[in-house]
């Protein structure tokens, strides 16, 4: 089959799928977003005879309008848009895991410092502060006292992009040390790791240690609600441990695994590889997956 | 081996170059994007956005 890698950056995460593609003889198209343009009505001659488009854009902005664009070209895009649409933004998915019925921390949303404040005091302390967009933990604020609040409100409110004046204020949730990310395909786990930190952001991106997590029946249960509330696909479900259950603090739909792929025993690339074979001959049962 | 676009010093390059990639200056500390790979060339790596992520 002939693959589209959509990309900006080459990480480890690429270079893990484009090994795997090669060694299966799979063609590959490499495709430097920032060097394409989309045409409206015309398909570009170089997307022709692509099977399936992977989107790996690291810019959230550009993979939100390329999806949409290949799937105006009827070209199978992983993931969707729909996906890329509800995971790029966060009030999106809480909203949508809140409608699935999978537990998720407890998030108001408000569009001014005053309302955002009242949240805030209803939260208690501390409390987080989180952008709308964002990814590897960066801007988010663990609001200690009244007096945090304010200042971070304020320099929200006067220095941000209008996205940062919407207030997106959750519960603090106390986890052990440690949240758990489950790299998992239209819901079906590859593998999972558990990611500890003495900060409280626990993000691997910020230096978290990993290690191998064997997920239980609660676990794969809400890994596949979450997955089903996003529209599927490739994605990284993050939960976080609590006394009794879990709770589903997002999931991420242009997700990272070159650190869960030291973490575990599991052929990450490999079984993602699988995955998007399997998806290319659902969209056109006639190709040949396999060179 | 190629030169640091920011600082001049040599850097060492991997067999499995890709490009997109981004190499660190092991000199200066600058990232470095692969912009070909025959015969190797680095451009100064674009800064951070925003909206980068996963």
């Amino acid at each position: 089959m002939n693959v589209g890698i959509l990309y900006s950056r080459i990480r480890k995460d690429e270079k893990l799928l484009l090994t795997e593609l090669r060694e299966r003889d799979h063609e590959i198209t490499k495709i430097d977003v920032r060097k394409q343009t989309f045409d409206i009505s015309e398909v570009p001659t170089e997307f022709a005879d692509l099977d399936i488009v992977v989107d790996r854009c690291l810019a959230t902005s550009r993979s939100l309008y390329a999806t949409q664009f290949f799937e105006a070209y009827g070209i199978p895009v992983v993931n969707s848009h729909e996906t890329a649409d509800i995971c790029a933004d966060k009030v999106k998915n809480s909203l949508a895991l809140e409608k699935a019925g999978v537990p998720t921390p407890a998030t108001k949303v408000a569009f001014t410092k005053e309302t955002a404040m009242e949240a805030i005091e209803d939260f208690g302390y501390p409390c987080v502060l989180k952008p709308v967009v964002g990814s590897w933990g960066r801007l988010m604020a663990k609001i200690d006292s009244e007096s945090a609040a304010e200042a971070i409100l304020e320099h929200k409110a006067t220095l941000g992009h209008y996205e940062h004046k919407v207030f997106y204020i959750q519960e603090f949730v106390e986890k052990p040390g440690r949240d758990i990310r489950v790299l998992a395909v239209d819901g079906e786990p590859i593998a999972a790791m558990v990611r500890s930190s003495d900060h409280w952001i626990t993000n691997a991106a910020k230096g978290a240690e990993t290690d191998v997590f064997d997920l239980d029946d609660e676990a794969l249960d809400l890994v596949e609600k979450a997955s089903d509330a996003v529209g599927g696909g490739l994605l990284g479900v993050d939960l976080m441990e609590t006394s009794d259950s879990y709770t589903v603090h997002e999931v991420n739909h242009t997700v990272e695994f070159k650190a869960l792929d030291e973490a575990v025993e599991t052929d990450v690339a490999g079984t993602v590889v699988d995955w998007l074979e399997a998806k290319a001959e659902a969209a056109d049962p006639d190709l040949e997956v396999t060179a | 081996m190629t030169e640091c676009v920011e600082c001049g010093a040599e850097v060492s390059l991997h067999d499995d170059l890709e490009v997109g990639e981004i190499i660190d200056c092991t000199t200066c500390g600058a990232e470095l994007e692969v912009v070909d790979t025959e015969p190797p060339v680095l451009e100064q790596a674009p800064e951070l956005e925003e909206d980068w992520g996963e």
